[in-house]
């Protein structure tokens, strides 16, 4: 399937919706901003993304609350339901809406998870995908039987097997013959290097056949697995530029496991502010950024990078002089900084430049919002990423709960749909076909 | 609700036999080989229409079947009121995930979640998962007692008012208010906290089987329902009088323990009367089936009016030969037969399965001794 533009008047995009994650750009101290926890907040958000037609909504996860300077931390909305439980009632809600869940393949076994997965496509009749995330850290391994048994190495090692041995137990059953709902169970054997395992699968191949396949992780592994294995990846790469030289990057690992570049969908995580004008859109869009980077949240994000506490530290004062600990484990449980004291040295050099102090730095230099602008100027942007090859669509983080969509549904997709841009109404009843992805080959039993 | 916590060593409170002890009827709705969501939805609204205390899906690696625990999760929105009880196997799962998966049932169900504790006990299931060869049957129900001990501390891990949005100091929680379970069982340990707050329940409801012998132990230690099979009456008290006592044994108030009868219903013959000779004693048939009843909706009314009436068992907990057939005549027939003669409710008063079942909300282990939880 190649992209015809004689045929396809025009590159549709592909939007989801994600749940507000527990980290600083989930504003919990508006007024309007309701429960994290509770079924209703989930309802109403996917709720609104099926109002506008969107492929799906999507739930992230943590295995291990994050701490920092070795305390649970305490500034970010945290509490979150189990992704798959949640999803699975979410299906009652809706009727056409993808189902995403993050589940890790470093604490979960295939049979299990695989069979929870297949039922999950079952009870929404073709909904279900599954964010293939991996973690090998001892300190999130502290809450499971194994530990932190896995080697940082071979995170996408596991992680590929894991999903190659998941494939051929939803395909250990029969296709259903025709009139009767379903296959007949086969034996499978699996025998790997990370897998041994054998017997009998619950479950009946799902309507979708395989559930979709998404996958975040940005290194050279992360890339080669999304290239041999998923169908969507979740990605940070959110700028124009950065997108196309990773949408580039992606798509040309495909060829070589005999994939189509359109067989693996780039889908940035990206925020939205919305104005009458572009002034009031950025007006809005430092609102927000105050309001996600409190006093408290500038000190946290300025410890993380120099790994050292800096409590006494005034937040509207300037940077410290000292430099970072590039050896700290101040925090735990969230992707550690890169190379702290380069970092450091850019944001001093901003804050003199500037005369800016901690937070105002911080505002600075942490990520703002991807797309500012009147809807128009929003719906164009986006079509512009999907049409420039930046991207093929988009996952939408909002910053409130539950309602940080509802704008962008009533203002944004009516005028990409009538771009041309964006579907009117769902075409097909499967998370597959929203995506415009083939079925997968049955491939029978492996026993 | 109070906060108060049970005495250590509660007295043992000899079967009792109030004018008006409360009757709790409880159906499976598995069994039908199905995996879209219609049928489970269907079966779960018409044992709430007949307000059940709760609807049971058993699970198991070893036969085709859905994950009851997503199954009764996708039931939850389409039902108000009736209690949700999957089965849960706690020999191959991550007891981290289950007491995760078992929270968010209930919040999703806004308190209406519980859950049947089973362990896999194969060495096929074992296989499936390559990890460790089957262990023995005490073993897995010494760890199942284990994981339910666990789940329960997870569940108390966040203070109910942990959560504060404290714009003042910008604190969201009351970190002081989280705590680490830091568990060590024989296979394995956890850390904590939950990833998820306490669910509305505080402890969702934990019913055990106690069929197999080795299951009793961790029934009188952690269920709140326990499921005895017996042929006879007498037979099924002196199963709750040990239970009991055992209860109280690990400073259990054993009056907070509600036994279940557990009973498969045959409806199918209609309004025959009951084999001759077994009057209203079910007729127990040989294997694992268990107390098998069969015959018509009256006589099953009956039947379960007289075992309650004796003080026996606070209940009962049906599984139907023919899922729908005999679901309906039991909501039909038996149950509405009961709710005329007032031995049974009518509707449910209660939002959550805990106040269905007369349990108090659990104080929390963790919270200081007299505050509010
Ligand atoms: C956009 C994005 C979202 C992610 N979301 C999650 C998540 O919800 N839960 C999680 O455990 N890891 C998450 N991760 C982490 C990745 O799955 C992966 O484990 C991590 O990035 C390490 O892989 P890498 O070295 O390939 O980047 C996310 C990563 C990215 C890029």
């Amino acid at each position: 399937m190649t992209t015809d533009t004689s045929r396809t008047a025009r590159k549709r995009i592909h939007l989801a919706a994600h749940f507000p994650g527990v980290n600083s750009t989930t504003v919990w101290t508006d007024p309007r901003s309701k429960s994290q926890i509770d079924f209703s907040s989930f309802e109403a958000l996917a709720r609104t993304a099926e109002r506008g037609k969107f492929d799906f909504f999507f739930l992230a996860e943590g295995l291990r609350l994050r701490e920092h300077k070795g305390l649970i931390h305490d500034l970010d909305v945290v509490g979150r339901p189990e992704s798959l439980t949640v999803l699975s009632a979410l299906a009652a809600v809706t009727d056409r809406l993808g189902l995403a869940a993050t589940v890790n393949a470093t604490f979960n076994e295939p049979y299990e998870l695989a069979r929870r997965l297949a039922t999950l496509d079952h009870l929404s009749a073709g909904r279900a995908a599954w964010n293939v995330v991996t973690s090998s850290d001892a300190f999130t391994g502290e809450n499971f039987r194994r530990g932190g048994y896995l080697d940082r190495a071979d995170r996408y090692t596991r992680a590929a097997e894991f999903v190659a041995t998941a494939r051929e137990l939803w395909d250990s059953w029969t296709p259903p013959a025709p009139g009767a709902p379903y296959g007949t169970p086969r034996p499978f054997a699996h025998s790997g290097r990370q897998f041994e395992i054998e017997g009998e699968f619950t479950v009946p191949r799902s309507p979708q056949g395989h559930p979709v396949v998404i996958q975040a992780g940005d290194s050279e592994e992360g890339r080669e697995f999304a290239a041999s294995a998923a169908d969507v990846i979740f990605t940070r790469h959110g700028t124009l530029e950065a997108g196309r030289e990773f949408y580039a990057d992606t798509k040309s690992r495909l060829a070589k496991y005999g994939r189509d570049p359109d067989d693996l969908k780039i889908m940035p995580g990206v925020t939205v502010v919305l104005g009458d004008s572009d002034a009031e859109a950025q007006e809005r869009a430092a609102g927000i950024r105050r309001q996600q980077v409190s006093p408290q949240n500038a000190i946290l994000a300025l410890e993380q990078v120099w790994g050292r506490d800096l409590s006494a530290y005034d937040p509207d004062g300037p940077l410290p002089g000292i430099d970072p600990d590039p050896d700290s484990a101040l925090v735990q449980g969230r992707v550690r900084i890169g190379d702290p004291l380069a970092v450091a040295a850019k944001w001093r050099a901003l804050s003199e430049a500037k005369g800016l102090s901690i937070r105002q730095t911080v505002i600075e230099t942490t990520a703002r919002q991807s797309f500012i602008g009147t809807p128009e100027g929003v719906a164009e942007s986006l079509d512009t990423f999907v049409r420039t090859g930046a991207a093929d669509g988009f996952i939408l983080v909002p910053h409130l709960t539950p309602g940080g969509l509802d704008d962008f549904v009533d203002r944004v997709v009516p005028l990409l749909q009538e771009r041309g841009a964006f579907r009117t109404e769902y075409e097909g009843a499967t998370l597959r076909s929203h995506l415009g992805l083939p079925a997968p080959e049955w491939k029978g039993s492996a026993a | 609700m109070s906060a108060t916590r049970p005495p250590h060593r509660p007295r043992h409170n000899p079967p009792h036999n109030p004018p008006h002890r409360p009757l709790y009827l409880a159906a499976e709705i598995g069994g039908q080989r199905s995996f879209d969501a219609a049928g489970y939805v269907e079966l779960a609204r018409l044992a709430e229409r007949g307000a059940l205390d709760f609807v049971t899906l058993q699970d198991s690696f070893a036969r085709p079947g859905p994950d009851a625990l997503a199954v009764l999760s996708r039931v939850a929105p389409a039902t108000e009121r009736i209690g949700l009880v999957p089965t849960v196997t706690t020999t191959h799962t991550e007891p981290f995930h289950v007491s995760a998966a078992v929270a968010t049932l209930d919040w999703v169900s806004r308190g209406r979640a519980g859950w049947l504790v089973d362990v896999s006990t194969t060495p096929a299931e074992a296989r499936l998962f390559g990890r460790r060869p089957a262990a023995s049957v005490p073993a897995l129900w010494q760890e199942a007692g284990e994981v339910a001990e666990v789940a329960a501390r997870l569940w108390d891990s966040w203070e109910d008012d942990a959560e504060i949005r404290d714009t003042s100091t910008g604190r969201f929680i009351d970190r002081g208010k989280l705590h680490y379970v830091d568990f060590e069982g024989a296979t394995f340990t956890v850390r904590g906290p939950s990833i998820v707050p306490r669910p509305p329940q505080g402890h969702p409801v934990t019913v055990v089987d106690a069929t197999e012998g080795h299951s009793r132990e961790t029934a009188a230690r952690h269920a709140d329902v326990v499921l005895v099979r017996a042929g006879r009456p007498d037979e099924a008290a002196a199963i709750s009088e040990k239970l009991r006592s055992r209860a109280a044994d690990h400073g259990r108030d054993p009056g907070t323990l509600r036994v279940l009868a557990a009973l498969t219903i045959d409806l199918g013959d209609g309004e025959r009367p009951v084999e001759p000779g077994l009057e209203s004693a079910p007729r127990t048939t040989a294997g694992d089936t268990g107390p098998h009843y069969r015959g018509g909706p009256v006589d099953l009314a009956d039947l379960i009016t007289s075992w309650h009436g004796t003080g026996a068992v606070d209940g009962f907990h049906l599984t139907p030969a023919e899922p729908r057939r005999d679901l309906e005549r039991l909501v039909n027939g038996t149950v509405a037969l009961l709710q005329h003669r007032s031995l049974f409710r009518t509707f449910h008063p209660g939002g959550t399965l805990r106040e269905h079942l007369s349990l108090a909300r659990p104080a929390n282990q963790y919270a200081p001794a007299g505050g509010t939880s």
